[in-house]
């Protein structure tokens, strides 16, 4: 399924619904292409020295969020983030990350749409040069809103649905808005916006593979992302319950491929994979440090809109520092240049140039060293971690049922311990 | 169907920009990029939507002070429009 990724520059979903996907999705190289009449890709790590661009520039204008999503990538404190960048701020960062050769720009959040200044903000960008893309759940979006944002020069909406039920959608983003995303989903059409609609599969949701497919041609969507589940932040909580078995994910990629046979490239259809499953780590955000910049509503700067969990790095802020500085300079962002951060066995691993030893965050979370080979390989000596995950997916359901930890701000502050 | 008399056209949802920092152009689209080598960004900055296929390879030709790139030409346009990168008016 992966040789649908390499054309696209996979930030990360970032609406509610697909936050998720977060990792998974900046896993191709944006300079890659999947034809002959373009460069190939480059293959050499990047220098610690020499970066390249921050291709993908991502703005988290916001933690705030209407929905509730049990398997949002947002770090399960963003309550303790109580600041916003201003509106000069945001700015200001698009003007130097493009001067940086930054050229895709996700608009995201939290929901972005909580802010007043999304128009002021996708304008500057179009003006800049930025293909400008809004990753929403849609609650927000009405006609005076997506009437300024295509005169702000907005290129693309992508639009989240949680399931092709109003119910398991209303269930699972804790919230009832089935229909208002069907009707934000005909706006978007009506204003002749480019559309992907994105799904983040999981256990509940991935037997309906097929009807979220059909939902989508009947919603005229162009591209469909059918992202599953990467376990960070809230699904790293939820993960007993969002974990599909294998034997779902093959029925969901079999569904896939039949619809991707009947609709041709008329509508294009991107699974991500579930990278349990796989015996190879995902490319993540193409090293870390490589292309793709994060900056979140506090306006701290990361390498990956999960890293902030990685221990032992202190991340630069835009307000105290140029893009430039930061991307270039910052020991944050070089931490994981290269391959001189590597351990065994990927240091010695022919492959490394291909995955850069996977995910950091994923190493960091299932054990406790962010430099270790990412669990999900199957050279890594943790590979158990994972393979006992899968062993518990694999029971008939599980027995005793977890109760799932929807994403508010309160949870927020116990999981994180800040009461205040 | 490509023909001398097709106009090629950048896709609805794409664009075609020139980008100083990578030198070279590349084609935006939703969430993704395709960074073009030269022929490729030579040909597709060309399909405005108002010129036929024979007046693009014309060009094309006279630029280069090439002949024969018709059937290289027809090929990539085909594979682009076949990725929605192109589309054809009449």
């Amino acid at each position: 399924m992966s040789t649908e990724a390499p054309a696209r520059v996979r930030p990360a979903g970032t609406s509610p619904s697909s936050r998720t996907e977060t990792a998974s999705r900046a896993d191709a190289p944006p300079a890659d292409v999947d034809g002959a009449a373009a460069h190939a890709p480059e293959t050499a790590p990047p220098r610690a020295n020499a970066p390249g661009p921050p291709l993908w520039l991502l703005l988290e204008l916001t933690y705030r969020c209407p929905l509730h999503c049990v398997f949002c990538y947002n770090p399960t404190d963003f309550a303790r983030t109580t600041t916003e960048l201003s509106t000069d701020d945001w700015l200001r960062v698009l003007r130097e990350a493009r001067a940086l050769g930054s050229v895709q720009l996700g608009v995201s959040g939290g929901e972005p749409l909580m802010r007043e200044d999304v128009d002021v903000i996708v304008a500057e960008a179009h003006r800049l040069g930025f293909y400008t893309n809004l990753v929403t759940s849609g609650v927000g979006l009405n006609e005076t809103r997506i009437r300024a944002l295509k005169d702000a020069g907005l290129d693309h909406i992508q639009l989240s649905f949680q399931d092709s039920t109003r119910e398991m959608n209303d269930f699972l983003s804790s919230t009832r808005t089935f229909e208002l995303k069907s009707k934000v989903a005909a706006l978007i059409k009506a204003h002749a916006y480019p559309m992907v609609l994105n799904v983040v599969l999981h256990r509940m949701n991935i037997d309906h593979a097929a009807e979220i497919l059909d939902m989508a041609e009947r919603m005229g969507a162009d591209y469909v992302e059918l992202a599953n589940t990467q376990y960070y932040g809230w699904a790293w909580h939820n993960r007993e319950q969002l974990m599909p078995s294998r034997a779902q994910v093959e029925r969901a990629e079999e569904v896939t491929n039949a619809f991707r046979k009947r609709v041709g490239e008329r509508i294009r259809v991107y699974f991500v994979v579930p990278d349990y499953f796989e015996n190879r780590p995902k490319p993540c955000m193409n090293g870390l440090g490589s292309i793709f910049l994060t900056i979140s509503p506090d306006g701290t700067a990361l390498p990956c809109h999960a890293a902030r969990m990685l221990p032992g790095m202190h991340f630069p802020n835009v307000r105290h520092s140029s893009v430039e500085s930061i991307w270039r300079d910052s020991a944050a962002f070089n931490r994981f240049r290269g391959d001189s951060w590597m351990k065994e066995p990927c240091r010695s691993c022919p492959e490394k140039a291909k995955d850069f030893g996977g995910c950091r965050c994923q190493a960091y979370l299932m054990t406790g060293d962010p430099a270790n080979a990412d669990p999900v390989c199957a050279k890594s000596p943790h590979r158990h971690l994972v393979d006992a995950a899968l062993e518990r997916a694999e029971r008939p359901h599980v027995e005793e049922k977890p109760v799932l930890i929807f994403r508010d701000a309160r949870n927020s502050r116990t999981i994180s311990g800040c009461n205040g | 169907m490509l023909q001398e008399t097709s106009k090629p056209a950048i896709g609805q949802g794409f664009r075609l920009q020139w980008e100083p920092v990578q030198n070279a152009h590349v084609l935006l689209y939703p969430e993704g990029m395709v960074k073009l080598n030269g022929s490729a960004g030579e040909i597709l900055k060309r399909c405005t939507g108002e010129r036929t296929m024979a007046e693009i390879i014309e060009d094309l030709e006279k630029a280069f002070a090439a002949q024969g790139l018709a059937k290289d030409v027809n090929a990539f346009v085909a594979f682009a429009v076949e990725r929605r990168w192109l589309e054809l008016r009449q």
